[in-house]
Formats: structure tokens, C-alpha cells, sequence
């Protein structure tokens, strides 16, 4: 009853084309979005800000660029964390070199950086498939970990290893609270967004599905899997550099190539499972999740006055994660992107049984 | 479906309650602890973890607290991983009625990614024995304190009693000298002091990394067999300490020409490795193992009570009894500042000022129980370290023995290399040099 | 020159037989039920506690035996509260499966058997051998664990194949790996299969973590040669027991020479701050090598149909 398109008519072409037909669903979008620009500023703390506002958006950009080779190319990778590095290394890199380029441009070259590395890299998919490509984009993440652990020129010559960065500005006004920090990242996470959302409707978008349901299939109707493939890992590498990129700027403001290691790429790759494959909505779901529940799960005990040691704790939320992510795979193979579905579903016939 | 919402509303619920933080009585400090009891490096942070909540406990139970201000302490586990130690600091520091008196990671890279977050929220860092180097220049890392000794201090008295055993600065020429270093900024600290020294000197360096978590040596050791360097220095930290000393073993490497960090000195580090330990050394952060004059205290007001974080014969230990000094210097820091600003819970600031105050004296380590486990310390702006003195002690398969004097860092080489290494990140961040006064 | 070599040749070839018996617990399920089982990693470190910690207690023959029952324990809970709710699924939400079983595995082995260094004691020397002393300067070493851990690697690898060859169960889990439908259209029932096999790399953990173990002291970290095993288990093939094997001691070998030669190299020509390049050669290796063989050494050929 809440969610009907009965009665909707889409008049032109173009109406039908918009990215968001359901005017329902625009209204949806445009909602959280000012949400998150004007009511949340009101209320949130710092704590709020830097440690769920800002990570969940960064990652939920890292998880839609993983979905977006995963779960609408059909390419699974364990890879991410590598690329994310490339961003953040080739972004501090221009900002220390050419230190009066404005801050967008330096996250999208941290973003082009790490397209080009990740079609480098993309590469052998289109010999290998399935776990034999998940391990072998592990030799990306490895490999791409090492080389900003050792090639000293990536950490300008820093004795430590550990590169940092200050006095952020954009357009003249600094980027020092965390309001702003997150304002900036919500405004590059929608925008971002919103084109993916554009691009996989679109002729990539088909060609990558077209791949991902069955690649020889997909060749013989005329998709070239080259182009295909790697125009996938182009752009995933390409939002998963930006997200890298941001999360070094905005989230850590120093860090060293661990930030960065392979348990990254697990958490980005549970996001998008526990979203939702092949879905953006469930990118930013999934990352919620991930970043959300231990948070969650560290406060628990203390919220409800059992006691219990700090180790016992932290064993339980490695138990209850694991737990919890075969529990979910089981109840809902598809994510929690398929419990929107089913509760948009629900709400269209609500309170009618039919 | 009905589940569902039920745990909706459960969620909810505990969120709420979350942003809702409990009244705490007023005459309370608080004092985050950063832990890790789980995970590749637990077998060393537990122990410490347990030093610092006991003598929490025990200033609480014995003096009601530091001057009538009880300390209360809220463990966070980390794991050792820099992002989520970040996360255990912002979420505790607002903790208490006067935020965080100070924090102590136990983790260089938490120290490296904490040190500018604590400028903009007046909370010092104590890192006891790491952290960066060139962060005891206090004008320049004025909420950094590293305590007791950096890595520069302690890389310098190993070559001083290597020197010393080769009778002789100029007899360290042409001798070969490999560092086996944890893959991260607290592994990679002492390569600056170590290639000065070697400039000076005239011995060769060889520089081999172990990747995180350290269980993976055994090519640096087939580099090792090779090369035969006369000495190797371990910069380790957990598994990777133990492994390193078995991967010798294997290799035949000979141990008492092995020199490990403070961190690659204490019980879990040569246990695993049984008999083939013995005679494997290291540097000390001044104490070694074994009980003292404090533990008759501990024992009446927090062992007899069960109140105890460890075993009672595990409270010998190095890395205890070195949680125990680091709480202590905390606490004294805290009622320096109180000398000052009252009786009463002190902020950040004030515990800084405390901390860049602190001077304890040979008389007050008595008084305080800690005869014979440090000595005398006394910090200013000029130098947040405070004392740079340390001993080679050795591990004869049973315990650690002392087997050297005191060393204490050439200044000669260490402050030159201090003042140019906070200049140039004063000019990258854009700090401008200067004392606090208060 | 010829000595060092030689000496990282054999190390190196010791080393690829313990990654080849943490890849062998993979194949083994991979082959019978076409699980990609991340959480063997978790299983070695589980195995390996068990045995450790139960050895404080009792003579180490009955820690064994004792573990050899948990794992089989284990194996029957992953197969009744994990496998067989998501039969018929996607290969990917499986793999994710075994990844969240690999974390319950991880916390809860810490939290039954601590998260201590613990020590497993085979009563062999630590001191390393030496041979032809005379021939190279300072002889060639050869580690005596490091042996023990090679032939025991063997005999394991010879009674599963006999097992596989011979036994009744061995032929039907070879029906399994073969056909899955024709084998249950004769009769075989999966579940009891399925269990068998997690069962039998369960028992193949408790040697990898033994090995492991007394190598290392048992800690958390011995989870992680799980990463050391995905490399031999593309190069050999996932579905290849010799290829396992194979796949192992080419790595071993690979990597530790790599590291040992090419690193100071690489460090020398392009100014590195320290080499450990054997964190990536092996994948790369793997990698390199996939081009040319997509299915691996000895996997089975891949005919895809419309």
C-alpha cells in the first residue's frame, strides 16, 4: 500500500531511463541523502563521525567497486586491499609532490592509479576463472603490499615506513573536523554512487552481467570478453582506489602498508556477500554490517553488566562473526539487499494479503 | 518476520542506551586501557596489559586512590591493529568526568597514528620503551612522552657493549652487523642510528624484514647462515620473537651473539625455544625479571584478595613487571599534576604537564616499592625520555641474568640525529617549535 | 657458492612438503565435495592446540588419538549445521561459508585451549645436521625436523592413497569426486561421504599442525600457512593429490631460492628497503604459471559446454 507504481505512468523515454523509475524510490534516496547531509550533523558526536560515518561510507565505496567486478562481472577477488593501497600511495604521492592540486583530483588519481594497476592485473582472468582467479588476485595484493612496504620512493624516503598527512584543504576551507571529513566523503560516495548505479544499467552494466552468467555464452552473442573483463576490473579498481584513497586522507590521516593487508580484502568481500551480490544498495548494507558489528558486539556485555574479561570478549566476536556470517549465507544466500527486496515486496500489498 | 523486528527493536534499544552514557561520580580519573589479550601477539601483551591493571587495583585498594581520586580503567582489545587501536582511543577518551588522563598504546604504529589525533585532543601518549625516536624533543612532540628509552637509545647500547666485547669503537671496522626487524615502523626505528653508527664506525649493516605476524624466517636465517654476520640485533615483537630464536638454532646460528630490543627480551620470547635460548641476549628497559619490594604490597592488597589479573608466580615476569613501572610513572605523573592543580581528577592537559614534570628521585623509587628496578628520572621539554640507561641481560636457559654494567646513549650521536628528524616533520606538518607551560 | 644454493635447494624442498600437507587438507575437500574450504588454516591451528594442550596432560600418543576424535567431532558439526544447509549453492557462498567458519574456529579454539605460545614435543633434536663438510665450507645443513616432517608427510600421503586406491569408502569417494549425481543415483550416500572427508582432512590437519607446531611453538599464527598453501594448491591443481605435493616442494623450493638469491638483487639494483620478496613469488609464480596451464599442473582439464 506504502509502495505502489500502480498509477505511475512513464509518459517518455526518458522517464522510463531514470535511474531511479519508482518515485517511491526517488523520494527513498533523496531523503536519506538529506538525512545525511542536514539532520545528521545536528546530533552526531565525534565518535560517531570518525568511527562509523566516515568508514562506512569509504568502504561502502570499496564494496561497490568490489561488487562491481564480483557481483555484476562475475570475477571474484581477494585482491581489494592491494588496490585500495595503490590509491592511497598514488594520492599522498601527487599531494606531496605537486602539493597545490586540489583534493578531488588527487583522490580520482588515486583512483586512475589504481585502474590501471588493477586492469594490469586483471589480466589473467581472461585465461583463468573462479578460485583459480581468487588466488591468483591474491598475488596482486601481496604483491602490490610489498612494494609500498619496500620501494622507498612510494614513502618519500620515510625512515619508519609510515607516510602521514596534514592540512587537508578544499577550495580554501580546511578539511580538519570531522563533520567536514565526512561531508566531503558522503558528497564523493553519492556521486560515485549514483554512477554506478547509472553505469551498470547501461550497455557495461549488461556486458558485465552477460559475462558474469555465462562468459562463453556471452561471447558467442558478440561481447567481447577482453573488453568486458577488463573494462570490469578498470572500474571496480577504480572506485576501490578512490575509497583507498579516502580512507588514508580522511580516516587514518597516517598509516603504513598494513592498513592495507589481506584481512581488508576479506572485510570488503564480506561486505558484499552479506549485502548483497550484484547490488549497490547492498554494498552500503554490507558495510554498515561489517563496521557496525563489532562495535556492537564490544559493547554488549558491558551494556548489559556481565562481566567478562577483555580476551573472552574478543574471542566471542570472532565467534559470533563467523557465526553469524554462515548463519546469514545460510537464512539468506542473497544478502541483506534480498531482505529489502522482500520487505519493498511486503510493503506494496501491506495490509492486503494479495 | 516477526524475528526480525524483534531484533530490530533489540538493536535499537541497546543503541539508545549506548548514546545514553552512565553519571560517573565525579572524583574519579579515568585512564583508557589499550590491550590485546587475542591474537599473533597476546603471549607478549597479555602480561603487560595485567602489570598496568594491577597496580591500578592496588593504588586503588592500598591509598583509596591517587590522593582520594580512585582510578577507574576501561581494556579495550586491539589486537595489535593500528586501525582498531585508533578506534579503542576515540572511543575511550571522552571516558570519565575529565576524559582520558593519557594512553598508552603498547603498539608504535597505534603511536605513530595516535600522535596527531592527541594534539587536538590534549591527551599525552606515554609509550614507555617505543614510539618514534625523535619524539623525546618535547617542543616539537609536546604530548609525546617516551619514557625510559626510544629505540635509538636502545640500538645504541647494544653497539656500545658490542664495542665494549670487541675491545674497542675502531675494532667494530669491517665487522658485519644484521638487523632481523619487524616488518613496521617499530621494526624499522633503530635503521637510522644503526646506519650512523655504522658511518661512524665503519661496520656493515645488513637490514632483514619479517613480515607480519613473523612465522615465516626462515629465508632471512638461510641469509644469515650465509653472509655470517658477526652479530644479529632482533627487532621483534610476539610469535615472530620465539621464532626468530629457533630459526638460529636451526641454522646453527651461535646465541650469545644474538642481541634482541626490551621487546625481544622477556619469558615468551625464549621459552618456545626450550634449551636452544641459552645464551641469547638482550637489552633491558632498565629492569629485569624477578619480584621486588612493590610485590609484598601487591600480594596483601590484590593477590590475597583474588583480585589478581595474572598467576601469582607470573608476576615476576619481564613484561609485568614492566606494566607495573610503566602504570606507576602514569600515576605519578598524574599526582605531579595534581601538586599543582589540586586533589582532584586531572585533564589531558594537566596530566601533561605532570608527565613533562615528573622527577623521581632515588628516594621516592624506594618509597614507592621500586628499589632496584629503575633508576632515578627526571623529564623536561627538552626531553621527554626523561633517562636513556639500560643493561645486557642474558637468558641461561632457566632465567635472565644481568651480565653487563650499566650503558647509557651517546647523546654525541642520538641528539643531533633527534633535532634533525623533529625539524623536518615540524616543517611537514607545520608545527612551530615551542614549550607548553601548562 | 654451489653450497648455499644447494643448502636453500633442500630447505626449500623440506619447507614445500609442509605447505603441501596444509594444501593436501584442501584438495581432499575440494575433490570430494567442491568446497573451497578457506577454514583449513583454522582447522591445523584447532588441530594443533588440541594437541598441545591435551599433551600437558597425557603421553602424546593419547593427545593424539584424543584430537584425532575432536577433529572428527568438529567434522560432523561443520557437515550437520553447515554443508547440509547449503547444499545446491553457488561455489562462492560456500568458500564464504568455510571463511566464517575459519573465524568461529579461530575464536573458539582461543577461547578452549587459551591463546598462549604452546609447545608440541616430537623428541626430535633442534640442532641441525651437517654433511659433506669437506666438499663445501662449513658443510650443508639440513634440518632433522625438517626430515622427520618429510617422511611423515610421505607415509601419510601413502596411506591415503591406499585408502583412496583400496578401501571400499576410498572407492566411493572417488566416485564422489568423479560424478556427484551418478554416484548417488548408485547408492552412495553424500552426507557420510562428505563427512568422511572433512573427517580425513581433519586428521591431516593434526599432522600439518604437529609439524607446524613443533616448528613453531602452536600460536594463533599457524592459522596463516593456510596462505602459504593457496599458491601450491593453484600450481598443483585443486583437484590433484600428487599435484599437491608436486605443487608443494616446486614452491618450497621456489621461494626460499628466490628470497635467498634474487632478493638482495632486487634490493641492491632498485634501493629496497629489505627484500622479502617470498611473500609474493610463489603467488606470482603460481600466477606466471597459470597462464599457460589454467587448471593447474595436474588438474583435471576444464571443457566448458553451453
Amino acid at each position: 500500500m506504502f509502495y505502489r507504481e500502480a498509477g505511475q505512468f512513464k509518459t517518455t523515454y526518458k522517464a522510463d531511463q531514470a535511474i531511479f523509475p519508482i518515485v517511491q524510490d526517488r523520494w527513498f534516496v533523496i531523503g536519506v541523502l538529506a538525512f545525511a547531509v542536514l539532520i545528521l550533523p545536528l546530533f552526531a558526536n565525534q565518535y560517531l563521525y570518525t568511527e562509523v560515518l566516515i568508514p562506512v561510507l569509504i568502504l561502502s565505496l570499496a564494496a561497490i567497486g568490489l561488487n562491481i567486478l564480483t557481483g555484476y562481472c562475475g570475477q571474484l577477488s581477494l585482491g581489494t586491499g592491494g588496490f585500495m593501497a595503490v590509491g592511497a600511495y598514488a594520492a599522498y604521492n601527487l599531494a606531496l609532490r605537486v602539493p597545490e592540486t586540489n583534493l578531488i583530483v588527487v583522490f580520482l588519481f588515486g583512483g586512475v592509479m589504481a585502474m590501471l594497476v588493477g586492469v594490469l592485473f586483471g589480466i589473467p582472468s581472461l585465461r583463468i576463472k573462479g578460485f583459480y582467479l581468487a588466488v591468483a588476485t591474491l598475488a596482486s595484493q601481496f604483491f602490490l603490499e610489498w612494494a609500498f612496504a619496500r620501494v622507498k620512493w612510494f614513502t618519500n624516503y620515510a625512515p619508519s615506513g609510515s607516510v602521514a598527512v596534514a592540512n587537508l584543504e578544499l577550495f580554501g576551507i580546511p578539511i580538519d573536523t570531522p563533520m567536514r571529513k565526512y561531508l566531503l566523503v558522503l558528497f564523493i560516495v553519492a556521486v560515485l554512487a549514483l554512477a554506478a548505479k547509472n553505469l551498470i544499467r547501461g550497455r557495461l552494466g549488461r556486458m558485465w552481467m552477460a559475462t558474469r552468467d555465462m562468459d562463453i555464452a556471452a561471447e558467442i552473442i558478440g561481447i567481447r570478453p577482453l573488453h568486458a573483463k577488463l573494462s570490469a576490473f578498470a572500474v571496480s579498481s577504480f572506485y576501490v582506489g578512490v575509497a583507498g584513497a579516502m580512507w588514508g586522507f580522511l580516516r587514518l590521516g597516517s598509516w603504513e602498508p598494513l592498513a592495507f593487508d589481506i584481512n581488508r580484502s576479506f572485510q570488503i568481500l564480506f561486505m558484499v556477500i552479506i549485502g548483497g551480490l550484484g547490488s549497490i544498495l547492498g554494498s552500503f548494507l554490507g558495510a554498515a554490517f561489517i563496521v557496525l558489528l563489532p562495535i556492537f558486539l564490544n559493547q554488549v556485555p558491558g551494556l548489559l553488566g556481565i562481566p567478562l574479561s577483555t580476551a573472552m570478549v574478543s574471542h566471542l566476536e570472532f565467534m559470533i562473526f563467523g557465526a553469524m556470517i554462515v548463519f546469514f549465507l545460510i537464512v539468506e544466500p542473497h544478502g541483506l539487499a534480498r531482505l529489502w527486496a522482500i520487505a519493498k515486496e511486503k510493503l506494496r500489498l501491506w495490509p492486503f494479503p494479495f | 518476520m516477526m524475528l526480525k523486528l524483534v531484533g530490530i527493536a533489540v538493536a535499537a534499544a541497546v543503541g539508545g542506551v549506548a548514546f545514553a552514557a552512565p553519571a560517573l561520580a565525579q572524583n574519579e580519573q579515568f585512564i583508557p586501557a589499550l590491550v590485546y589479550r587475542t591474537g599473533a601477539y597476546a603471549p607478549n601483551g597479555v602480561p603487560f596489559a595485567n602489570g598496568i591493571a594491577d597496580y591500578y587495583k592496588l593504588v586503588n585498594a592500598r591509598d583509596n586512590g591517587i590522593n582520594g581520586v580512585k582510578i577507574v580503567t576501561e581494556e579495550c582489545e586491539f589486537g595489535y591493529a593500528t586501525d582498531r587501536g585508533v578506534e579503542c582511543y576515540e572511543r575511550l577518551k571522552k571516558n570519565g568526568p575529565t576524559g582520558a588522563a593519557y594512553v598508552i598504546p603498547l603498539s608504535t604504529g597505534v603511536t605513530f597514528a595516535l600522535t596527531e589525533k592527541t594534539t587536538t585532543d590534549k591527551i599525552p601518549i606515554i609509550s614507555m620503551g617505543y614510539g618514534r625516536s625523535e619524539s623525546r624533543d618535547g617542543s616539537v612532540f609536546q604530548w609525546n612522552f617516551p619514557l625510559l628509552g626510544t629505540y635509538w637509545t636502545a640500538s645504541d647500547i647494544i653497539v656500545q657493549h658490542i664495542a665494549k666485547k670487541e675491545v674497542g669503537l675502531d675494532k667494530l671496522k669491517g665487522k658485519k652487523i644484521a638487523l632481523v626487524y619487524h616488518d613496521s615502523p617499530y621494526g624499522k626505528e633503530p635503521i637510522a642510528l644503526l646506519t650512523e653508527r655504522a658511518k661512524l664506525h665503519g661496520f656493515e649493516t645488513m637490514f632483514l624484514p619479517v613480515t607480519h605476524p613473523g612465522v615465516e624466517q626462515k629465508a632471512t636465517w638461510l641469509q644469515i647462515r650465509q653472509n655470517r654476520p658477526d652479530y644479529v640485533l632482533l627487532w621483534g615483537w610476539g610469535v615472530m620473537n620465539s621464532t626468530s630464536i629457533k630459526e638460529a638454532v636451526a641454522v646453527g646460528y651461535a646465541r650469545d651473539k644474538m642481541y634482541g630490543v626490551w621487546w625481544s627480551g622477556a619469558e615468551p620470547d625464549v621459552r618456545p625455544a626450550e634449551a636452544g635460548a641459552t645464551g641469547y641476549n638482550a637489552v633491558t628497559l632498565q629492569h629485569t625479571a624477578g619480584q621486588f619490594k612493590l610485590h609484598e604490597d601487591l600480594k596483601k592488597h590484590v593477590y590475597d584478595k583474588n583480585q589478581g589479573s595474572a598467576k601469582w608466580d607470573e608476576t615476576g615476569e619481564i613484561l609485568y613487571v614492566r606494566g607495573l613501572i610503566n602504570a606507576m610513572l602514569g600515576v605519578e605523573a598524574i599526582r605531579t599534576a595534581q601538586a599543582r592543580f589540586g586533589n582532584k581528577p586531572m585533564t589531558g592537559e594537566q596530566v601533561r604537564w605532570g608527565l613533562e614534570n615528573l622527577n623521581i628521585s632515588a628516594q621516592r623509587i624506594t618509597q614507592l616499592g621500586f628499589d632496584g628496578v629503575m633508576k632515578p628520572i627526571k623529564v623536561s621539554c627538552a626531553d621527554h625520555e626523561g633517562a636513556r640507561t639500560g643493561r645486557i641481560q642474558t637468558w641461561d636457559g632457566k632465567n635472565w641474568k644481568i651480565t653487563s654494567d650499566w650503558y647509557e646513549s651517546d647523546d654525541k650521536v642520538i641528539a643531533p640525529m633527534v633535532k634533525d628528524a623533529a625539524a623536518k616533520y615540524a616543517a611537514e606538518k607545520k608545527i612551530a617549535p615551542g614549550c607548553l607551560t601548562n | 657458492m654451489l653450497g648455499p644454493v644447494l643448502e636453500t635447494l633442500i630447505g626449500g624442498l623440506l619447507t614445500g612438503v609442509l605447505y603441501a600437507l596444509v594444501a593436501l587438507g584442501f584438495v581432499l575437500i575440494f575433490k570430494a565435495s567442491g568446497v573451497f574450504n578457506f577454514a583449513q588454516g583454522a582447522m591445523v591451528l584447532f588441530a594443533a592446540l588440541s594437541v598441545a594442550r591435551l599433551s600437558e596432560m597425557m603421553p602424546l600418543v593419547v593427545a593424539v588419538a584424543l584430537s584425532v576424535v575432536i577433529m572428527i567431532v568438529l567434522a560432523y558439526a561443520i557437515e550437520f549445521l553447515v554443508l547440509r544447509r547449503l547444499v545446491n549453492q553457488e561455489g562462492i557462498i560456500l568458500f564464504m561459508a568455510t571463511l566464517g567458519i575459519a573465524y568461529f574456529l579461530e575464536g573458539f579454539g582461543e577461547t578452549v585451549w587459551g591463546s598462549n605460545i604452546y609447545k608440541i614435543n616430537l623428541g626430535i633434536p633442534k640442532e641441525p645436521m651437517f654433511f659433506f663438510e669437506s666438499v663445501f665450507p662449513g658443510g650443508l645443513l639440513i634440518d632433522r625436523e625438517e626430515v622427520a616432517a618429510a617422511v611423515g608427510c610421505a607415509v601419510l600421503v601413502a596411506a591415503l592413497a591406499i585408502f583412496f586406491q583400496v578401501t571400499r569408502v576410498g572407492r566411493a569417494l572417488r566416485a564422489v569426486a568423479d560424478d556427484h549425481q551418478a554416484a548417488q543415483s548408485v547408492g552412495i550416500p553424500l552426507n557420510t561421504i562428505w563427512l568422511i572427508v572433512w573427517a580425513v582432512s581433519g586428521i591431516v590437519a593434526i599432522a600439518a599442525g604437529m609439524v607446524w607446531g613443533s616448528k613453531l611453538g602452536v600460536q594463533f599464527s599457524i592459522s596463516l600457512v593456510a596462505l602459504k598453501a593457496l599458491p601450491v594448491l593453484i600450481l598443483g591443481g585443486l583437484t590433484s593429490i600428487p599435484g599437491a605435493i608436486v605443487g608443494g616442494l616446486i614452491i618450497g623450493a621456489g621461494e626460499k631460492l628466490a628470497e635467498v638469491l634474487l632478493g638482495p638483487l632486487l634490493v641492491r639494483w632498485f634501493d629496497l628497503a629489505g627484500g622479502g620478496i617470498e611473500n609474493w613469488f610463489a603467488y606470482m609464480l603460481a600466477l606466471v604459471f597459470l597462464l599457460f596451464r589454467p587448471q593447474g599442473l595436474f588438474g583435471e582439464r576444464i571443457i566448458e559446454r553451453i
